[in-house]
């Protein structure tokens, strides 16, 4: 739940969602469900010209599962904050 | 918790799916599931390579499970009319490793 938290926080920001297969889409964050799925808005693949397979896709659903990073923008995260929530989750409360 | 992949908006629309394999089904999507269980009606899969432009084969009416699913996007109708697909060069996609 609690990077499920995180990532509703920073909605309407621009990240970088790198795949399982090596694809990296950058966009702006337009929402995340319970599984981590990912919608992006106003997207482009970051090596277009060697995989032109999204040309003509500006909005799209990342499933949560073929996620492997996702790039914050560098004022996105409070590292003290969520330090201390996963520290807090970890011991069950 | 609201349940599901929220992908009502784009039901009768055309939607380029990418799929764990690497490949590239274009149709137009009919349903779905909490699972991301697709059903595509007048799909067809884009195939890219370097070596020539892009070939497209026709797969009528299929259902994807959502295991195999990576990325569903909205296809910009006009965006793709004005992409000659015989000219577009690409390296193919790679599956996905867990």
């Amino acid at each position: 739940m609690l990077f499920f938290s995180y990532f509703k926080e920073i909605v309407g920001r621009e990240v970088v969602v790198e795949l399982k297969n090596d694809l990296a889409i950058r966009g702006t964050l337009r929402s995340v469900d319970q599984y981590l799925n990912i919608k992006l808005e106003n997207t482009r693949v970051v090596d277009q010209d060697k995989y032109p397979h999204m040309l003509s896709v500006r909005n799209c659903f990342i499933r949560g599962s073929v996620v492997r990073y996702v790039q914050l923008p560098p004022d996105g995260v409070d590292v003290e904050l969520l330090h201390d929530a996963t520290r807090r989750e970890a011991r069950g409360g | 918790m609201s349940a599901g992949p929220g992908l009502e908006p784009l039901v009768d629309q055309m939607i380029s799916v990418i799929t764990n394999d690497g490949r590239n089904i274009v149709g137009i999507l009919k349903g779905f599931d909490q699972a991301t269980n697709i059903i595509l009606d007048e799909s067809h899969e884009r195939v890219f390579s370097t070596k020539e432009g892009v070939q497209q084969i026709v797969l009528g009416l299929y259902i994807i499970r959502g295991d195999n699913i990576s990325i569903i996007g909205e296809l910009d109708e006009d965006l793709d009319a004005h992409i000659e697909l015989s000219q577009v060069r690409g390296h193919p996609l790679k599956p996905v490793i867990h």
